[in-house]
């Protein structure tokens, strides 16, 4: 969650900076769920993000240097320059990409666990949306027809209760998304999504389900936003109370609570936490000067990797 | 000799911008006429900046919020006109007509005609093409050579503010599918133009060329921001003494193919200058028509300025060369003229 927390804070540090070529949608508050759900998985299991998704990748296991370097436009970044920061992708831990179409990735989740299930491995895939994509068709289509096929997909829906400004209340008819889960055949849970470890298991239990055979699950963490839609970009209407968001920071910080029980439980002590969160911060660090050390592709990267070279077609 | 500088007016004339001319012709289209509703993601927040005041003005029952569901607000609007409303939808980003294809194509476009006449479909549909900003394949495209090959829409791509504003009240008094696709790199200082008066009705029809500069030996046709790249390759290429005369098309289907050709016929010489993909691009119709209507008045080869046939890659070390740029529109008019 450091890793998640402390790479986003350096974003903005960059932004201001005028490093960033372009804004980022920040997941600040929201790391439970990211990490809770990937921790459930392994690097072989498949997953998908959306575009508030520097998180996922990381919590999947992706190096922060590459992911920074990506969100600088660089060639030492994991899609080389080419995706930035609503495309992270990196194969080598199975984060198959994240989309900027809202819910446009959703099917392909669906896609990786039918392609799981035909080459019977155990692999699962890990779908992560908003509640504002649980709106768009392909939310219900990929649902369907994983709930008809039992692929092994667990759907997990990041519930802040915003669609940029929209509430949940003026754009979705029931205010818990996991309830249309009964229309697919598949258990729907809503899971506390600032308790990283209620996270963790609700995720686990859908995992095994999926790796049993017995089809997808639907988790709904209810989770918040702390920083704006996007960084950098201002809502010129108030559509939330700012002294309640400012509360969050105090009340609902998924950190401070999982350190906070971390010591009450006797599993930590200060030190410990502080030299985890030291640690994390070296390697952030060592990421942002990556990036910054790198060069930017060759012009001539721009023509690259439309078509898959003849020697990659399989025969 | 010195020559004595021209007195400056106090006061400039008042400019108009892109967001103001969306709002103004919003605004005035819903008070002449109460089946106009308006409806958009974000819109009652004016997130995206162009709904001022609409909500506070017309009410939550003609400005609705959409949730995400482009395919079900394209064909919710369909069936809104079909059954008497005049809706206009703002789509915000243009890469977002993807998820929404079926129901623009399928019902938007055919219904009419595949019910025999009896359906009419007063949607518009508002989209800017955000590119040039780092935002990577998923928000940059430029889709609307795409719907010109989707007989039954109208297009629209307007250059700047006052044209957009005409435009768009003509959109929105049409009884037919009308696409308005606004050029984000206009929305600043470059697209904005001189106000048009406010007692005075500013109708821009469709399918009508504008002509933003006369010339003698190429007639260079731009698209969006491809006008403003089209004159200021003219200004260059004039101090070598070429004439290049600018046409603004303004609506790209229905095209005002006489305009063109008469210009065409004038000096000989064609360059299409448009942002999208080179291929099947608007330039790409606007050069196949040439060489098929002007054959034998042309003295050179008719010539493309396009994007290249790639994605809109992030890295700012990338993007930049795929688009036309002032440069390419100069050596492109050099080439017609070798
Ligand atoms: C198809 C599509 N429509 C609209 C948008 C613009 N947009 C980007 S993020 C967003 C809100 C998404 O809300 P949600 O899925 O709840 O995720 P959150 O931002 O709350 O994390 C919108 C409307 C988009 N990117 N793609």
């Amino acid at each position: 969650m450091y890793a998640v927390r402390l790479f986003e804070e350096a974003t903005i540090a960059l932004f201001h900076a005028g490093d960033l070529p372009a804004m980022v949608h920040l997941s600040i508050g929201q790391e439970a769920a990211a990490v809770g759900a990937c921790m459930a998985t392994t690097s072989d299991d498949y997953m998908t993000g959306n575009h508030r998704s520097h998180g996922h990748p990381i919590a999947k296991g992706a190096r922060l240097d590459r992911l920074m370097a990506e969100l600088l436009g660089k060639a030492t970044g994991v899609c080389g320059g080419k995706g930035g920061s609503m495309h992270l992708a990196d194969f080598s831990v199975g984060s198959l990409g994240e989309s900027g179409i809202v819910g446009s990735a959703i099917p392909v989740a669906t896609g990786a666990g039918f392609a799981a299930q035909v080459r019977g491995s155990d692999q699962v895939a890990l779908c992560f949306f908003g509640d504002g994509a649980a709106n768009e068709g392909v939310f219900h289509e990929s649902a369907n027809l994983a709930g008809t096929w039992k692929l092994p997909v667990v759907y997990f829906c990041e519930n802040n209760g915003l669609a940029v400004s929209a509430k949940i209340s003026d754009t979705a008819a029931v205010p818990d998304i996991a309830i249309r889960a009964a229309g697919y055949a598949m258990p729907g849970v809503v899971v506390d999504g600032q308790d990283v470890l209620g996270c963790y298991r609700a995720t686990s239990a859908a995992a095994a389900r999926a790796r049993r055979g017995d089809g997808p699950s639907l988790i709904e963490a209810k989770t918040y936003r702390f920083h704006e839609h996007a960084y950098g970009l201002a809502v010129p209407v108030p559509y939330r109370d700012q002294t309640v968001v400012d509360s969050w920071f105090d009340t609902v910080d998924p950190i401070t609570s999982f350190a906070g029980r971390l010591l009450a439980w006797r599993l930590a002590d200060e030190a410990d936490i502080n030299a985890v969160r030291a640690g994390v911060e070296q390697v952030v660090e060592q990421a942002v000067q990556f990036a910054k050390d790198s060069p930017y592709p060759e012009p001539e990267a721009a023509y690259t990797d439309l078509y898959a070279a003849p020697e990659e077609v399989d025969a | 000799m010195t020559a004595t500088k021209p007195r400056q007016s106090a006061t400039r004339a008042a400019q108009l911008g892109f967001l103001q001319a969306i709002n103004q012709a919003q605004t005035e289209e819903m008070e002449r006429d109460e089946r106009v509703v308006l409806m958009g993601q974000d819109l009652r927040a004016n997130v995206f900046g162009a709904a001022d005041g609409v909500l506070a003005k017309f009410g939550a029952a003609r400005v609705r919020d959409l949730p995400l569901s482009e395919a079900g607000s394209i064909g919710l609007a369909a069936g809104a006109a079909m059954a008497g409303l005049r809706p206009v939808v703002d789509l915000t980003v243009a890469s977002f007509v993807f998820v929404a294809m079926d129901q623009f194509v399928s019902q938007l476009a055919k219904v009419r005609y595949m019910f025999g006449g009896q359906a009419r479909v007063p949607v518009v549909v508002r989209a800017a093409l955000y590119y040039q900003g780092g935002t990577a394949g998923h928000h940059a495209d430029r889709p609307y050579p795409m719907f010109m090959n989707v007989p039954g829409l109208k297009v629209v791509v307007p250059s700047n503010a006052a044209d957009l504003k005409g435009l768009l009240e003509s959109a929105i008094r049409d009884d037919n599918a009308v696409l308005c696709f606004e050029d984000a790199n206009l929305w600043g200082r470059k697209g904005r133009s001189p106000k048009p008066a406010d007692d005075v009705e500013h109708l821009v029809p469709l399918g009508v060329a504008a002509t933003p500069r006369t010339g003698t030996d190429v007639t260079v046709g731009g698209i969006g921001q491809g006008v403003y790249l089209a004159i200021q390759a003219a200004a260059e290429l004039e101090k070598d003494g070429v004439s290049c005369e600018v046409i603004d098309p303004r609506t790209l289907v229905p095209m005002d193919w006489p305009t063109i050709e008469e210009s065409v016929r004038r000096t000989g010489r064609c360059v299409a200058v448009d942002p999208a993909n080179r291929t099947c691009s608007a330039a790409s119709e606007i050069s196949a028509h040439v060489v098929e209507t002007c054959f034998d008045a042309l003295r050179g080869p008719v010539v493309r300025v396009t994007t290249d046939d790639v994605h809109v890659p992030f890295s700012p070390a990338l993007e930049k060369q795929i688009y036309p740029s002032k440069d390419k529109v100069t050596a492109a008019v050099r080439r017609t003229l070798a």
